[in-house]
């Protein structure tokens, strides 16, 4: 596989280049911050015995300008990518976003906007060379609105249902289009909080999101209890949902 | 998301400077940690005796540093090293910032981040040929952590401690700045930091070079042996022919077979002798719940070793281990630390010098014996020379290391022990240390001065402290 990785500095997007790397898969990374991309790419090289293929570019998911020479970095560099991932998101608290329209409007235009722009640019790219895998991040967020992360929330949903119609639009030519649905997984933001019986480690939604690319699934809820969950929460009548704070 | 709205609840910094998503953590390679039933954040060692503190977890070690009072990697410091000296002061957990930075084959010099953990290290470079040159115990280490314990290994009379193969270390100092020191670049400062328990710095970056392996199985001999004296005599014999040395005795035996147990002796298997395929990734299983206060008692530990020392049925045996099983086989099972109970437990480590002689080994074990501290587990390494870490813990002599659950007496039992190392000329290992007093580390550590005076010089307004500072050099709380 030649894989591009959107937000590959960090978390999971980290985890899944570093298993990519190490199987021998070749990679190329795009994000925010020189120093850090050098870094995140040096530590993909040095996880298989003969030196993964790697390399890295600037993209940053507020300059829409980048995006094309970004794409034609990863492209040279790989000769010709076959599969597009994002990680890379905005996160910020219902309360914050309430709190700051300037910062509602960043985070929808990353999370939604420019995350659809830069896909139409990688998908179009894809389907010219036959076909390849497009992968992107949503959210069990996106499912349902929901009063904690509404805001958020919607540029998930927004995300998952472009997935969805590209699915549908472009399985025939080749593209084969997994959106990943993370519950709550282990990271930074939950450390000190005990968490639920089924919470998530980085390392093994990386090992799931891989396998679920290798086989063609569509939509991937990981950790896969969240899969139960949310099919739970979709049947909540709105009259429940206006009641409850989840 | 309940996680999202809790994060700003708690207030947890982020790694980023915009509004980001989470990081990622590694699978199993957990800190102990806990929320106490007030829901008042609490911070744990290995024995997990809580004190009240928050980490600030993160992907960029330089952001996270700044400011704080304190790093800690996984947690696997046994009593209060990795703890805050107050519930409020800045903890960096650096076991996020986990990135390989540089690695050449054709030297085995490997610079990374200061939170990878030897466990990722392991899993990376034993296929590839390359070994950790002293490995602790236990595999769930961050780097950081290995530099600030200055930890030994079973090869410890051959190859010294971890730092002596440290070549550089990348700090964040008490003023905030950042440096790169080492053995012949700020010297003083590296080798305060080697064995210094992070309070010279944060170090960000470890350089340090890799071991090149025969194969990737180890050649183990074991003995049984009747009683200590057999046992420290069995060890220095197979000091000077043997790379990795060890052994396990039964501290609850007493009489003629006081100090009975199990020597080994390891090296890396030739090509040879390996010639099957390399050991599989192990099961990992965990101790699912925390075990009553009373389910390690007297009678429950001496069953345990009375199996363990019986299970070893050959008076002699060899053949090939797989590393996990030769240095870590208490990883086997995870969080076996629950198995103590609420209660807690403690390391107590000490090394008694060569030139006090075996009987002041045997007399040690017989006032462990006495004190009946229940325990399945007492370890007995050989320790070579001191090296040159100013708190490094290892001289010439005899490591002995018991584990004991926290009791009423346990302040008591700590006080006798350190009273009769303090009169061989021994001392104890600070990162196992929960309960030694001030007092007595200052009659135990000739080098404590020096300690001091690099920390006055790097640190004079002691912004970088612990709750074992606080404890043992009377920094304030
Ligand atoms: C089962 C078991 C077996 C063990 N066996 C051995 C053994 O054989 N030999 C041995 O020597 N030790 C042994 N240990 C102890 C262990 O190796 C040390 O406590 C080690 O320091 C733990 O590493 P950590 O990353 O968990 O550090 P922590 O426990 O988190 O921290 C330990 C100390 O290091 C400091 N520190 C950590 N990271 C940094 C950093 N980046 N910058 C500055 N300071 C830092 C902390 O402030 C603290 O003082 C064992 C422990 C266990 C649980
Ligand atoms: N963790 C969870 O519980 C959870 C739950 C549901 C959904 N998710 C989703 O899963 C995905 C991965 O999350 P994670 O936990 O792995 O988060 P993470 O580690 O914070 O990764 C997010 C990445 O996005 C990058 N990024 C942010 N703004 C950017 C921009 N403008 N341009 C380019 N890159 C940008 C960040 O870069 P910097 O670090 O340089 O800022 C970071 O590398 C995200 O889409 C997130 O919304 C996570």
């Amino acid at each position: 596989m030649k894989a591009v990785i959107v937000g590959g500095t960090s978390g999971m997007g980290r985890a899944i280049a570093r298993r990519l790397a190490e199987r021998g898969d070749s990679t190329f990374l795009l994000g925010i911050g020189d120093d850090d991309l050098a870094r995140s790419a040096a530590d993909l090289q040095s996880r298989h015995p003969q030196r993964a293929d790697t390399g890295s570019a600037i993209c940053d998911l507020e300059r829409p300008e980048q995006f094309a020479g970004a794409l034609d970095a990863a492209d040279n560099a790989l000769h010709g990518f076959d599969a597009f991932i994002v990680t890379a998101a905005m996160f910020a608290t219902q309360e914050a976003l309430e709190a700051d329209i300037e910062l509602t409007r960043r985070l929808v235009t990353v999370n939604y906007a420019n995350t659809v722009v830069l896909c139409e640019l990688a998908r179009k790219r894809l389907v010219a060379r036959g076909g390849g895998r497009l992968v992107v991040f949503s959210s069990v967020a996106g499912d349902r609105g929901r009063k904690p992360v509404a805001i958020y929330g919607s540029s998930k949903a927004g995300i998952a249902t472009y997935l969805e119609a590209m699915d549908h639009k472009f399985h025939a030519a080749g593209l084969s289009v997994l959106c990943v649905k993370p519950g709550f997984v282990k990271t930074a933001m939950t450390a000190g909080l005990t968490p639920p019986p089924f919470a998530g480690e980085p390392d093994d939604v990386a090992k799931t999101v891989v396998r679920a690319m290798d086989r063609g699934k569509p939509v991937l809820y990981v950790p896969g209890m969240w899969a139960l969950v949310m099919l739970v929460i979709r049947w909540l009548p709105r009259f429940v949902m206006r009641r409850i704070n989840f | 998301m309940a996680n999202h709205d809790a994060r700003a609840a708690h207030g947890i910094p982020q790694a980023s400077s915009r509004p980001s998503s989470d990081a990622g953590a590694r699978p199993a390679v957990v800190a102990p940690s806990a929320v106490s039933a007030a829901d008042t954040p609490v911070l744990m060692g290995w024995g997990r005796l809580p004190a009240p503190g928050r980490e600030v977890l993160g992907e960029d070690l330089v952001k996270l540093t700044k400011g704080a009072a304190l790093t800690r990697g996984l947690g696997r410091s046994y009593g209060d090293s990795s703890l805050p000296a107050r519930a409020d002061d800045k903890v960096a957990a650096t076991r996020m910032a986990n990135r390989i930075l540089r690695f050449d084959p054709a030297t085995g010099v490997m610079r990374a981040e200061a939170g990878l953990s030897l466990v990722e290290i392991n899993r990376i470079f034993i296929p590839r040929g390359w070994f950790s040159p002293v490995t602790p115990g236990t595999k769930f280490v961050t780097l950081g952590g290995m530099v600030a314990s200055d930890i030994h290994g079973k090869n410890h009379h051959r190859d010294g401690c971890f730092g002596e193969h440290v070549r550089s270390l990348k700090m964040r100092l008490a003023d905030d700045s950042v440096v790169e020191c080492g053995p012949t670049a700020l010297p003083d400062l590296f080798y305060a930091t080697v064995g210094g328990m992070g309070l010279l710095g944060h170090i960000l970056e470890v350089e340090f070079v890799l071991r090149p392996i025969s194969s990737p199985w180890v050649w183990l001999e074991s003995e049984r042996v009747g009683n200590i004296a057999e046992y420290v005599a069995g060890l220095n014999r197979a000091a000077p022919v043997w790379p990795m040395t060890m052994g396990w005795i039964d501290c609850l035996s007493s009489g003629a077979s006081l100090g009975r147990g199990i020597l080994m002796a390891g090296r890396w298997a030739t090509p040879d002798e390996a010639k099957i395929p390399p050991p599989r990734e192990r099961l990992q299983v965990s101790l699912p719940v925390e075990l009553p206060n009373w389910a390690l008692n007297p009678v429950t530990a001496r069953l345990f070793n009375t199996l363990f020392y019986w299970k070893h049925m050959d008076h002699h045996a060899a053949g090939l281990v797989a590393p996990d099983a030769f240095f870590y086989p208490l990883d086997a099972i995870l969080e076996w630390n629950r198995g103590y109970g609420p209660r807690g437990f403690t390391q107590y480590q000490c090394v008694i010098p060569r030139r006090a002689g075996v009987e002041a080994v045997i007399e040690f074990m017989k006032l462990l014996t006495k004190f009946g501290g229940a325990s399945p587990l007492c370890v007995i390494k050989d320790c070579g020379p001191e090296g040159k870490g100013l708190l490094s813990f290892p001289l010439e002599g005899t490591s002995i290391a018991v584990d004991m659950a926290v009791s009423p007496t346990i302040q008591h039992i700590v006080d006798r022990l350190n009273e009769f190392v303090i009169a061989t000329g021994g001392r104890i290992y600070l990162t196992k240390d929960r309960f030694t007093r001030a007092d007595h580390f200052r009659a135990m550590e000739p080098r404590l001065d020096a300690f001091l005076a690099a920390r006055e010089k790097w640190d004079p307004q002691r912004r970088l402290r612990s709750a074992q500072s606080v404890r043992v050099f009377g920094d304030r709380a």
